[in-house]
């Protein structure tokens, strides 16, 4: 019978598969970082111009107190970045849903400050504000247009039937918003969210990158450009690493909060058979 | 066509006069529509698509105004969804896809702050109602389509309004599960007596179903003539297997023929 709960138990195929897809990605890693030592020690390349994965990996040991600090201070910024992204875009488009006005005269300056080129405004901010401000405000703009974009989508994407049936049953406005509107633009406010965390990170990465050139600053994107300056490759690559590492966390936590919130009821959420 | 010279002495709910509905798009979806909804009565409203009938539907729940013409209720004052006086069951379940089967059942309640324990109690027996009792935690993506249809009339019944507005509730069902749920609307029927207004394209379930049949034209929608059905209820499968049953769905269906030819549909 269609419709009815997908059985508990994961055909044998299905786990095969499953276990594949989490086994694969692992061994071209292994592969890679093989390949990458073995071709540094044959060539002989120095290490100021690529240092060797078990370099790499020894530099993040011995620098860890150094790069663990600057990691937490790129995670706060981030996060500070983020959690304003989601208030500010969420909020903004809720605005912009019940103002037909309101939404006309911004939107367009919304699109406007996500078109240009963060890069370019960094400078400009870092002018303006004081350092830390500035880096958050870059981590901001870059993050917050997604979900502004996706919430806006989202709350106009209410079943028409649905609506009248409120209206029908004489529901306020709060009430449509509250119990109509957010619960049906949640999938995609949640979908925002997952594009605003990996650019909430490159928005403070590049605000740091920019600040770090006037000669403040301990994030990490500032251990990458300082030492390039002092041409120790191998912290360089260390500090990068990092950020990787910090950009998936975040995509896959993301990724597991959304899937949680939508697992009783979006298509999006629910695991199919065959 | 007055419709409401047809049955002298019984009282009407609703009376619709004159109604002219067009759309800002140009399309006039009905002209020149009298029509007369009695208490406690099952009438259809049959016709092919896009003659306006649930154009027709929306007008009565007040989900939309007339361009011309008026929507009166002569026994008193409209009544108001908001009070819960008129449920409407939509061509699709409409349920919230977040919400289990009991909020979904309990929402028409739940907009209006009405009392918890009340609420429960409520919601369980419409659930009753309509056979999904021991679903209420269900998710509706975890229903079938018929049993999503259930839910959404047990929505529909919740507030026990005077006046239930369908607008071809089982059009996407497949046969079997359409007159289980034909049997079990009569069944409920009866036992409520509310004024149910039906709105569907086949002539089939208009027949069986209903005391009397509207049937529209096309572009613009119009009532063309009205079929009282008399057979006893309750209706079942002896019925829908009937020589009658075949003669009244024949003399429906060549009405609504010539009312389509005359519409020009």
């Amino acid at each position: 019978m269609n419709g009815d709960p997908v059985a508990p138990v994961m055909p044998a195929r299905n786990r095969a598969e499953h276990a594949l897809r989490l086994l694969l990605p692992v061994v071209v890693l292994a592969l890679s970082v093989l390949v990458w030592e073995l071709i540094v020690r044959v060539r002989e390349i120095p290490p100021y111009v690529l240092p060797g994965p078990g370099l790499v990996f020894r530099t993040l040991i011995a620098d860890w107190a150094l790069l663990s600090d600057s990691l937490v201070v790129t995670l706060i910024t981030t996060l500070q970045g983020f959690v304003l992204a989601v208030v500010g875009g969420v909020g903004l488009a809720v605005l912009f849903n019940q103002s037909r006005l309101i939404e006309y005269s911004f939107y367009p300056y919304a699109v406007i400050l996500q078109v240009t080129p963060i890069v370019a405004i960094a400078p400009l901010l870092l002018v303006w504000l004081p350092q830390e401000a500035a880096v958050l405000a870059c981590a901001w703009i870059v993050a917050f247009f997604p979900v502004l974009a996706n919430t806006t989508l989202g709350l106009n994407s209410v079943d028409h039937n649905l609506a009248d049936l409120f209206r029908l049953y004489g529901a306020s406005r709060l009430q449509v918003l509250r119990r109509l509107k957010l619960p049906a633009a949640l999938p995609y406010i949640l979908g925002g969210l997952k594009i605003a965390g990996g650019l909430s990170l490159i928005g403070a990465v590049v605000a740091e990158m920019a600040a770090s050139s006037a000669g403040a600053g301990s994030g990490l994107a500032y251990r990458i450009a300082e030492s390039g300056y002092r041409l120790n490759i191998p912290r360089m690559f260390a500090a990068l690493v990092l950020l990787s590492v910090a950009g998936i966390v975040i995509y896959f936590a993301l990724a597991l909060f959304s899937h949680l919130m939508l697992r009783r009821w979006h298509e999006s959420a629910v695991s199919r058979e065959g | 066509m007055a419709a409401a010279e047809l049955q002298s002495g019984g009282d009407v709910s609703v009376s619709l006069r004159g109604v002219n509905k067009t759309f800002a798009s140009g399309i006039t979806a009905l002209d020149r529509l009298d029509l007369d909804l009695r208490p406690g009565e099952f009438v259809s409203l049959l016709g092919p698509s896009g003659c306006g009938k649930s154009t027709a539907l929306r007008l009565v729940a007040g989900l939309m105004e007339p361009t011309r013409g008026t929507v009166s209720w002569p026994g008193g004052q409209r009544p108001s969804g908001r009070h819960g006086q008129i449920g409407f069951v939509f061509q699709e379940p409409t349920l919230m896809p977040w919400a289990s089967v009991a909020g979904n059942v309990a929402l028409p309640l739940s907009l209006r702050r009405f009392d918890r324990a009340a609420t429960d109690a409520r919601v369980a027996a419409s659930l009753k109602q309509v056979g999904l009792d021991g679903f209420a935690a269900s998710y509706p993506r975890e229903l079938s389509g018929g049993m999503k249809m259930r839910a959404s009339i047990a929505r529909a019944l919740v507030t026990e309004p005077a006046l239930l507005l369908m607008d071809e509730p089982f059009a996407a069902l497949d046969e079997v599960t359409r007159f289980r749920l034909n049997d079990d609307l009569l069944a409920l029927w009866r036992e409520v007596r509310r004024t149910v207004v039906f709105v569907t394209h086949s002539v089939f379930e208009s027949v069986y179903l209903s005391e009397r049949i509207v049937v529209m034209t096309s572009r613009p929608g119009r009532v063309f003539t009205e079929i009282k059905i008399d057979a006893p209820y309750p209706r079942d499968r002896q019925f829908r297997t009937s020589a009658d049953y075949a003669a009244l769905c024949r003399q429906v269906s060549e009405a609504l023929a010539d009312a389509t030819v005359g519409g020009g549909a």
